[in-house]
C-alpha cells in the first residue's frame, strides 16, 4: 500500500479541479473519480469496514473484490449515501462531500444498480427509465420525450430496449439494461453495479461488459462489486481486494491472475474452477420419460447410481419446474418418472422422499429451511419421519440435539448453538446446513439445484466435495445449476435445458464453455455433439 | 317496464357515495396502502356533515367539514400504518367501530337523542338538475383521478410507490409521503361521500347510516382494479343492485329481501372476480426461479 501521506492542503480545498490527488489517482491532471480514504463503519459486534481506502480513476472499470462479510456492501452503502462511515472522507471528482442520503449520491454523479433489481415491475420502461427525472409538458409526463430519450439512450451506448414493454415481462438481462439506463438519463458518471452477472447468460455478461467498456470509452467509470474471479480477469482494469472490513490487495488486472486474487480474498491458497475425476456409473436411479408439466415439454432423461448429471441452462429455461415436478412438488402432466424402477410419476413428496429421494431446492430461505427455527429444527426437519421420532411420533428433544450436534461437525456449519435461529447463519452456512440435512438421508438419488449461489469460495469447495463424495459412494445426482464452471467441474454427462425442452446433451469431456453457452442461448441443435462451426472463443 | 330510466337515474342517484369512497380507496390502493377504513370514515363525513349544517344553517359548510373531519380521522391510518408501521387491515377494522360508537355517542351529547337526527329545518344539499352537486363532483373526481395516476407525474411517483417503495426510495421519492397524501385525500373523498349521503341522498343522521356502503366501496376497488374507470363501472353496479332492490320493494317483495340486493350483488362479484383473477394466475404463474440470497 504506498499511498503518500495525505496532505492537509488538498483537504482543505474542493471543488473540481482544486484537490491535488495522490500519484495513483491522477490521469492527465484530473482528479480519481471516487476517492475513499479511511473509511471505518462499526455495527454492534463487527467492524465492517475497518480504514479502507479505495481509489478509482476517472475511465476505468475498477472491480472491488471479496467474500460474503468482507465489507464490500457496507463500503458502497457508505459511498452511496444509503450509510454514515463512523469515519473516513470520501471525494467525488476531487471535491469532498457527505452525502446524507442516495438522492444526494445520485445529485453528485453517482449511480448504483442493487442486485436486486429496483424496478416498478407493472410500469413501462420508459415510465421506469424517467421516474422521478420525468420530462414535463404541462405537469403531465411528456410521454413521448420518455420515449425518446430511452431509444437515444439505448442506440448510444448499445442498451436496446423497447420503451412501452412492461418491465415485468422482460428477461433479467433487459432488465439490467433498464437499470443502467435509469442512472445514464439521471446523468450518473460513475456506475456501481452490484454482482451484476449472477443473473445472466455467459452471453448476456459478454454482452454488459461491452455496454460497460462503450461507457468508460466515453469518460463515465464503473465500478464492479462482485466475486467472480473471471469476469474481474477478463473486465476490469484494477482490482481492490477486501477481506474482514480491510483492503489486502490493490492489483492491476493485466498484472495479476485468479489465483492471485482468490488467494487475497480467501487468505490462502485456492485450486479454481477444479474439475473433479469422473464417476463411476452403475444402475439406472432416476428414469424419466416425456415429462411434460407446466413450463417443461417431453424430458427424456435418466441418471445412474455413482453419477452426476448436470442440468445448464439460462435461469427459467424450465429446470426448476422440472425438479420441481421430479420431487412431487408440481403436478406432472405427460410422460412417467421412475424411481430405481418404481413408478412414482403421481407419487407425493413424502412417498417419493420415502422410495429414495433427497432434494436441495434452490431458495435455501425460503423453500429449503425455516428462518425463523432454529438450526437444530430445521437439520430434524424431513427426518422427523424416520431416524429422529419416537414409538409415539414424538420428537425426543434429546435426539434432535444429538442429530444437530452431530451434522454441524460433519458439514462444517458454523452456528454459535444449535438454539440459534437459522436466519442468524451466513448464506454459506445455510447451504451446508441444508445439504447436509439432505445428504444425511443417504438416499440413492439426490437433487440439487443451485447448489452454491451466493456462497463464498472456501464454502463452494467445501459443497463440491461433499457432492463428489456423495456420488463416489455410489448414489445419484441431478444437479441443476446456473454456474458453467460448477457444471463442468462436477457432472459426469451434461445437458442443457432451453424453453422448456432438453436441447442439448454432451460427455463432460465434448463440453467446453464457449459449446455450453451457445447451447444456452438456444443454438443447440438437438442431442449429442457440438453444433459445427460453434461460436469462437471466449477465453 | 323494470329497467327504465328512472331506474338509471336512482342508481345513479345511490352510487354517488360508494364512488366517492371508492376512488379514495382506489388512490390508496395504487399507493399501497390497503385501506379498509372507507366506512368509518365515512361515516365521520355523515355526522360532520349534519351537525355542521344544523348549527351553520349551511350545507355547504357541511360538506367542507364532513371532507376536513373525514381527513382528520384518516390520520389515525395515515400514522398508524406509514409513520408507526402498523397492519393497515386492523387500523381499518378498529377505526370502522370507532366511528360508529363516536358518532352514536356524540349523537346523544350534542343533540339528546338516540338513533336518528331528523329534523324539517335541518339544510340538506340542493339538486341541480335531478342531482347534488356532490354527484356532479364524483363523476369529475374519475376523470380527474384517471388522469391524475395515468399521465400525471404525481401519479407516476405514486403507482411507482404502491408497486415497489423500496425502488421509489432509491430514487429519492419518499414513500411515505405519497402513502400520506393518498390516505388523506381519500380521507376527503369519504368526508364527501359522508355528506352526500346525509345531506343528499337522505336529510338526516341516524346510527350507522352508511351501512356497509364502504365496505362495498373497497369491493368496487377490487372489482374496479384500483383503476378510477374500472371503479365508476364497479359503483354503477351497487347502484343499479340498490335502485333495483327499491324497485322490488315497490313491487311488493319483502323488504328484509330487497335491502339485501347490493350486498349479494357483492358476494357475486368478489366470487366472480376472484375465481377470474385466480384463472388467470394460474395460466400465467411465473416461474418460481427468483434470485434470492
Amino acid at each position: 500500500m504506498t499511498r503518500p501521506p495525505s496532505d492537509p492542503s488538498a483537504a482543505a480545498v474542493s471543488g473540481p479541479g482544486g484537490a491535488v490527488s495522490g500519484p495513483d489517482g491522477a490521469v492527465g491532471g484530473l482528479p480519481p473519480a471516487v476517492e475513499l480514504r479511511g473509511i471505518t463503519k462499526r455495527f454492534p459486534g463487527t467492524l465492517a469496514n475497518d480504514a479502507v481506502d479505495l481509489t478509482v480513476r476517472r475511465g476505468e472499470i475498477h472491480a472491488l473484490m471479496g467474500e460474503n462479510g468482507a465489507g464490500k456492501s457496507t463500503l458502497m452503502s457508505v459511498l452511496y449515501g444509503m450509510e454514515r462511515p463512523d469515519a473516513g472522507s470520501i471525494r467525488i471528482d476531487g471535491a469532498e462531500v457527505s452525502f446524507g442520503s442516495p438522492g444526494a449520491a445520485m445529485a453528485a454523479g453517482l449511480g448504483m444498480v442493487h442486485q436486486s433489481f429496483k424496478l416498478f415491475d407493472s410500469l413501462t420502461v420508459a415510465e421506469n427509465v424517467v421516474y422521478r427525472a420525468e420530462p414535463r409538458r404541462f405537469g403531465l409526463v411528456d410521454r413521448a420525450a420518455a420515449r425518446r430519450r430511452v431509444r437515444e439512450l439505448g442506440a448510444e451506448h448499445g442498451l436496446v430496449v423497447d420503451p412501452d414493454a412492461r418491465v415485468g415481462d422482460l428477461p433479467v438481462g433487459l432488465r439490467q439494461r433498464v437499470e443502467i439506463l435509469k442512472l445514464l438519463h439521471r446523468g450518473a458518471r460513475t456506475l456501481i453495479l452490484d454482482e451484476p452477472t449472477a443473473v445472466l447468460t455467459p452471453a448476456e455478461a459478454d454482452a454488459l461488459f461491452a455496454v460497460l467498456r462503450s461507457l468508460t470509452a466515453r469518460g463515465r467509470t464503473v465500478i464492479l462489486v462482485t466475486h467472480k474471479l473471471r469476469e474481474v480477469l477478463e473486465g476490469s482494469d484494477n482490482v481492490t481486494v477486501l477481506r474482514d472490513g480491510r483492503v489486502v490487495a490493490r492489483l492491476r488486472t493485466a498484472r495479476t491472475s485468479g489465483a492471485g486474487i482468490a488467494a487475497a480474498m480467501t487468505g490462502r491458497a485456492v485450486e479454481l474452477d477444479r474439475v473433479h475425476p469422473a464417476g463411476t456409473p452403475g444402475d439406472v436411479v432416476l428414469d424419466v420419460e416425456g415429462l411434460g408439466t407446466a413450463g417443461v415439454h417431453d424430458v427424456r432423461l435418466s441418471v445412474r447410481a455413482g453419477e452426476i448429471v448436470g442440468i445448464a441452462g439460462v435461469a427459467g429455461n424450465g429446470q426448476s419446474e422440472l425438479v420441481e415436478a421430479l420431487a412431487g412438488l408440481r403436478t406432472v402432466t405427460a410422460g412417467r418418472v421412475a424411481l430405481r424402477g418404481e413408478d412414482v410419476t403421481h407419487a407425493s413428496a413424502a412417498e417419493r422422499r420415502a422410495k429414495g429421494l433427497a432434494y436441495v431446492p434452490e431458495d435455501r430461505h425460503a423453500v429449503g429451511t425455516a428462518p425463523a427455527a432454529s438450526v437444530a429444527d430445521n437439520l430434524a426437519m424431513g427426518h422427523h419421519r424416520t431416524s429422529l421420532s419416537s414409538r409415539r411420533g414424538l420428537l425426543p428433544p434429546s435426539a434432535v440435539r444429538a442429530h444437530a450436534r452431530d451434522l454441524v461437525g460433519r458439514f462444517g456449519v458454523k452456528a454459535a448453538t444449535p438454539e440459534v435461529p437459522a436466519s442468524a447463519l451466513s448464506g454459506g452456512n445455510l447451504q451446508k446446513l441444508l445439504i447436509g440435512r439432505e445428504l444425511a438421508h443417504g438416499a440413492p438419488l439426490l437433487l440439487v439445484e443451485q447448489p452454491t449461489r451466493g456462497v463464498d469460495i472456501g464454502a463452494i469447495q467445501a459443497i463440491h466435495d461433499e457432492l463428489v463424495a456423495y456420488r463416489d459412494a455410489g448414489h445419484a445426482v441431478l444437479l441443476v445449476s446456473a454456474e458453467l464452471s460448477e457444471i463442468r467441474g462436477l457432472a459426469d454427462r451434461i445437458l442443457v435445458m432451453y424453453e422448456g425442452r432438453v436441447t442439448a446433451a454432451y460427455d463432460r469431456a465434448e463440453a467446453d464453455e464457449a459449446t455450453l453457452g451457445l447451447a444456452m442461448a438456444g443454438g443447440a441443435g438437438t442431442t449429442t455433439g457440438a453444433p459445427a462451426g460453434a461460436a469462437p472463443d471466449g477465453d | 317496464m323494470f329497467f327504465d330510466s328512472d331506474l338509471l337515474m336512482s342508481a345513479l342517484r345511490a352510487l354517488t357515495p360508494i364512488l366517492l369512497a371508492a376512488l379514495g380507496g382506489a388512490l390508496c390502493e395504487r399507493a399501497g396502502v390497503f385501506n379498509i377504513g372507507l366506512e368509518g370514515m365515512m361515516l365521520m363525513g355523515c355526522f360532520t356533515a349534519v351537525a355542521t349544517s344544523w348549527f351553520t344553517g349551511s350545507p355547504w359548510l357541511g360538506v367542507l367539514a364532513a371532507a376536513l373531519a373525514a381527513a382528520a380521522y384518516s390520520l389515525i391510518l395515515a400514522v398508524g400504518s406509514v409513520t408507526l408501521r402498523g397492519d393497515a387491515v386492523v387500523l381499518g377494522i378498529a377505526m370502522n367501530l370507532l366511528a360508529v360508537g363516536l358518532t352514536s355517542f356524540l349523537l346523544r351529547t350534542v343533540f339528546g337523542v338516540q338513533g336518528t337526527f331528523d329534523d324539517p329545518s335541518l339544510a340538506g344539499l340542493p339538486l341541480v338538475g335531478g342531482f347534488s352537486p356532490l354527484a356532479y363532483l364524483a363523476w369529475a373526481a374519475v376523470g380527474v383521478s384517471a388522469l391524475l395516476l395515468s399521465r400525471h407525474v404525481w401519479g407516476l411517483r405514486l403507482r411507482g410507490v404502491g408497486e415497489a417503495p423500496e425502488a421509489a426510495a432509491t430514487l429519492g421519492v419518499s414513500p411515505a409521503r405519497y402513502k400520506y397524501a393518498a390516505v388523506l385525500l381519500s380521507g376527503v373523498l369519504c368526508g364527501l361521500a359522508g355528506a352526500q349521503l346525509a345531506l343528499g341522498n337522505v336529510t338526516l343522521f341516524s346510527e350507522n347510516m352508511t351501512a356497509g356502503r364502504g365496505w362495498i366501496a373497497v369491493v368496487a376497488v377490487m372489482l374496479g382494479r384500483a383503476l378510477p374507470l374500472g371503479v365508476l363501472l364497479a359503483a354503477l353496479l351497487f347502484g343499479l343492485a340498490e335502485a333495483a332492490g327499491f324497485r322490488l320493494q315497490g313491487l311488493g317483495m319483502p323488504q328484509q329481501a330487497t335491502d339485501a340486493a347490493p350486498y349479494v350483488v357483492t358476494l357475486v362479484a368478489l366470487f366472480l372476480s376472484t375465481a377470474q383473477r385466480r384463472r388467470r394466475a394460474a395460466r400465467t404463474r411465473p416461474s418460481t426461479t427468483g434470485v434470492t440470497s
